[in-house]
């Protein structure tokens, strides 16, 4: 028994983070393969949605297919595991029935970039207020490792024997061009900087992007070569990415080829949902 | 994957042997994008490529919609087009599929039977050819591994036979027939060649001699003819799957009709299904014949176009009849092969009586207890002559 601290002097206790608050219990365990960076970014997902202040009913987690869309099954929020590309779609209905709601999406590459490509541009332009978290392991991890629109040139998948020749999207550039107001990018390995970055898209209003690297151990791992996850993690995620506070301190061979890590990009401008609000209430008072 | 290589005999499983088919027949173009339980198709069909056991221009796409109009595209401009999907991936295939018939475009298309969304579910049933029933396709249904294979050979001359002219569709079943190992027996990679052909299009895009258009506006003067021939089309391809399947069976000993009948010639009550659940029907039929019940059993082969008249000829005799249906399409009225079974019927002098049974949505087991439940069924109604329930699910 330690005695009651002073009302000003606040005492720091370290409560460990109730994760069960947030999960389903008798949906575990999930099918993440071992050392499936899928896992880590549930965790930081989680952890941001706690320091929101949300309420579980205010939130709403959406999905398409995928290793990564399997993570609605696991959360105890509102959920929704939709189609192979969809999730955006079925999450603008839903933002736009409710837009008190906050409403999350999570998406693998394959599902945001390739199948749902046309989405998640459409998606940006409008400024949608939509959290869209796009698991990025550069390979459908589900189908058993066919290459995806984010798999590096020269790299290996089960369709691309002799390493892929396609010119990878960079999903932060994309998400920006098309008109998203928050993009960022974070990865499992830097899992307190993903935490926070998270928070921060949800704390955003408009459509914010967080492309997050993470690990396939199971296919692109083995196909690339990677000894183990904690490997590829290192390779990947710690070596193959800087962050943009660091970036103009670096000389530029340390910085060349490498993703940014952090807030890329972030402007104020009118979200759709209000912006629609206001055009019914503008011709409604003009009648 | 391969398990055993003894001289012709092959353990294989059906992915792997369709894999096998396609690089016999060695096509010009596939397009594809993978979805389980068809992805091992592709799959160990880009190893070929890569190895460069085919010709083939294999195109990963970025989803089914563009497989199929990459297909369309290169067939209408005069390739031999195959491609291998399930589920989700033709029921986003659909709007193409239409485009592919309407153009009659001799594509062949692998479907891996599996159960439609909501809710997910990776596992056997018809939901998703059975979904595309009307989209001017001929489908082939396939009970085994080798069946299958055989069926998919057999596809390419019977959607090219120049009075056909349309897409096919070859089907069986997700994880039963994909995934498991069976004994099969391989046909040399010459013979296929030759039994195949190489395909030269009546006419294509590109030809400069005769340049042609396809899919362009036809308006009410013109639009019900094109269909009308596709129509006549689809219903003369019934004599080409027999005429093709009984030269399959000159050439290589297997010999292939519209439907296959199991014990039928005497019995009094049959059950009518498609694909692998025959071959747990069979089992139930010979236990039964065993205790001296005359029952029998009816796979179609062939569903579109959908052989009417021989299989109401082949149950002409039979007092009563069950439908088994492994999709439910939600008319309040059995499934489909029931609703096409029993239609048939309608011209038979003697009709017998039939019901419907929908069984093993979304992978459930179908077993031969289950089989021998409906033979029971089958028996009270030829008692009291009355069918008590029309239409039920079991294995539920
Ligand atoms: C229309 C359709 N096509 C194909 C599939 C099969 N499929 C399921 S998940 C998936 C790829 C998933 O890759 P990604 O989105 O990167 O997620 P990951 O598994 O890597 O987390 C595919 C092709 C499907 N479910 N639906
Ligand atoms: S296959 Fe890859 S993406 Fe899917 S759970 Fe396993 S490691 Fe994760
Ligand atoms: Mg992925």
């Amino acid at each position: 028994m330690s005695a009651p601290a002073a009302p000003e002097k606040k005492e720091k206790i370290s409560v460990p983070f109730d994760y069960n608050k947030y999960l389903r219990p008798n949906k575990l365990p999930h099918i993440w393969c071992p050392g499936c960076g899928h896992g880590i970014v549930l965790k930081a997902m989680l952890r941001a949605i706690d320091k929101s202040g949300f309420s579980k009913d205010q939130i709403c987690v959406v999905s398409g297919i995928g290793c990564s869309s399997r993570t609605p099954g696991y959360v105890d929020f509102n959920t929704l595991h939709t189609l192979h590309g969809r999730a955006l779609s079925f999450a603008t209905g839903i933002k736009l029935a409710k837009p008190e709601l906050k409403v999350i999406v999570v998406t693998g590459d394959g599902d945001a970039l390739a199948i749902g490509g046309n989405h998640f541009i459409h998606t940006c332009r409008r400024n949608i207020d939509l959290t869209v978290l796009v698991f990025t392991n550069a390979i459908y991890g589900m189908t058993g490792g066919q290459y995806s629109p984010t798999t590096p040139m020269g790299s290996q998948a089960t369709t691309s024997r002799y390493g892929s020749i396609e010119k990878p999207f960079d999903a932060c550039e994309m998400a920006k061009a098309s008109g998203a107001s928050f993009v960022a990018r974070g990865t499992a390995y830097h899992t307190l900087e993903l935490e926070k970055t998270i928070h921060e898209a949800i704390m955003h209003k408009g459509t914010s992007v967080v492309d997050i690297i993470d690990a396939c151990p199971t296919y692109f791992g083995r196909m690339n070569k990677y000894k183990s996850a904690t490997h590829m993690m290192e390779v990947l995620e710690k070596d193959g990415t800087v962050s943009v506070k660091q970036v103009d301190k670096l000389p530029p061979e340390k910085v060349q080829g490498k993703f940014l890590r952090g807030v890329l990009h972030k402007d104020e401008r009118p979200e759709y949902c209000e912006q629609y609000a206001s055009l019914i209430m503008e011709k409604a008072k003009a009648k | 994957m391969a398990i055993t290589m003894t001289k012709g005999q092959t353990g294989l499983t059906g992915n792997a042997a369709i894999a096998i088919a396609m690089k016999q027949i060695d096509p010009d173009v596939c397009a594809a994008y993978p979805i389980t339980p068809s992805t091992a198709v592709i799959e160990d069909f880009s190893s070929f490529v890569a190895d460069g056991k085919v010709t083939t221009e294999l195109i990963t796409v970025e989803s089914e919609h563009s497989a199929m109009s990459a297909c369309i595209g290169a067939s209408a401009a005069g390739a031999r087009v195959m491609t291998a999907t399930s589920s989700q991936g033709l029921a986003l295939m659909w709007e193409m599929l239409y485009i592919a018939s309407g153009m009659r475009l001799p594509i062949i298309l692998t479907n891996v039977n599996r159960a439609l969304s909501a809710p997910i579910n990776i596992h056997c049933d018809h939901s998703d050819s059975m979904g595309a029933r009307d989209a001017g396709w001929i489908q082939l249904y396939s009970e085994t591994v080798q069946e299958a294979y055989d069926n998919l050979i057999q596809a390419v001359r019977i959607a090219e036979d120049k009075n056909v002219l349309l897409p096919a569709m070859v089907c069986f079943d997700g994880f039963i027939t994909s995934h498991a190992i069976e004994n099969i027996t391989l046909l040399e990679d010459e013979e296929v060649k030759k039994f195949v052909g190489e395909y030269r299009a009546d006419r294509y895009l590109l030809d400069t001699d005769r340049p042609s258009t396809y899919g362009a506006m036809s308006l009410p003067d013109v639009y019900i003819e094109f269909k009308h021939q596709q129509s006549q089309a689809m219903a003369g391809a019934k004599d080409v799957v027999v005429e093709i399947g009984k030269e399959f069976g000159r050439k290589f000993g297997r010999t292939y009709g519209l439907f296959d009948s199991y014990r039928l010639e005497d019995a009094e009550t049959a059950i009518v299904i498609l694909n692998s659940a025959a071959g747990t029907t069979k089992v139930a039929v010979d236990e039964l014949r065993k205790q001296g019940k005359k029952v029998g059993a009816l796979r179609p082969r062939l569903f579109r176009p959908f052989p009417f008249k021989e299989i109401a000829g082949e149950l002409s005799h039979v007092k009563a009849v069950a439908v088994l249906d492994r999709v439910d399409s939600m008319s309040g009225f059995g499934g489909p092969l029931f609703n096409e079974v029993r239609s048939a019927l309608y011209d038979n002098e003697k009709r017998p009586r039939v019901f419907s049974r929908i069984y093993g949505l979304g992978g459930r087991d179908y077993k031969v207890k289950d089989a021998l439940g409906v033979f029971g069924e089958l028996e009270k109604v030829v008692e009291t002559g009355k069918v008590e329930t029309l239409q039920k699910y079991i294995t539920l």
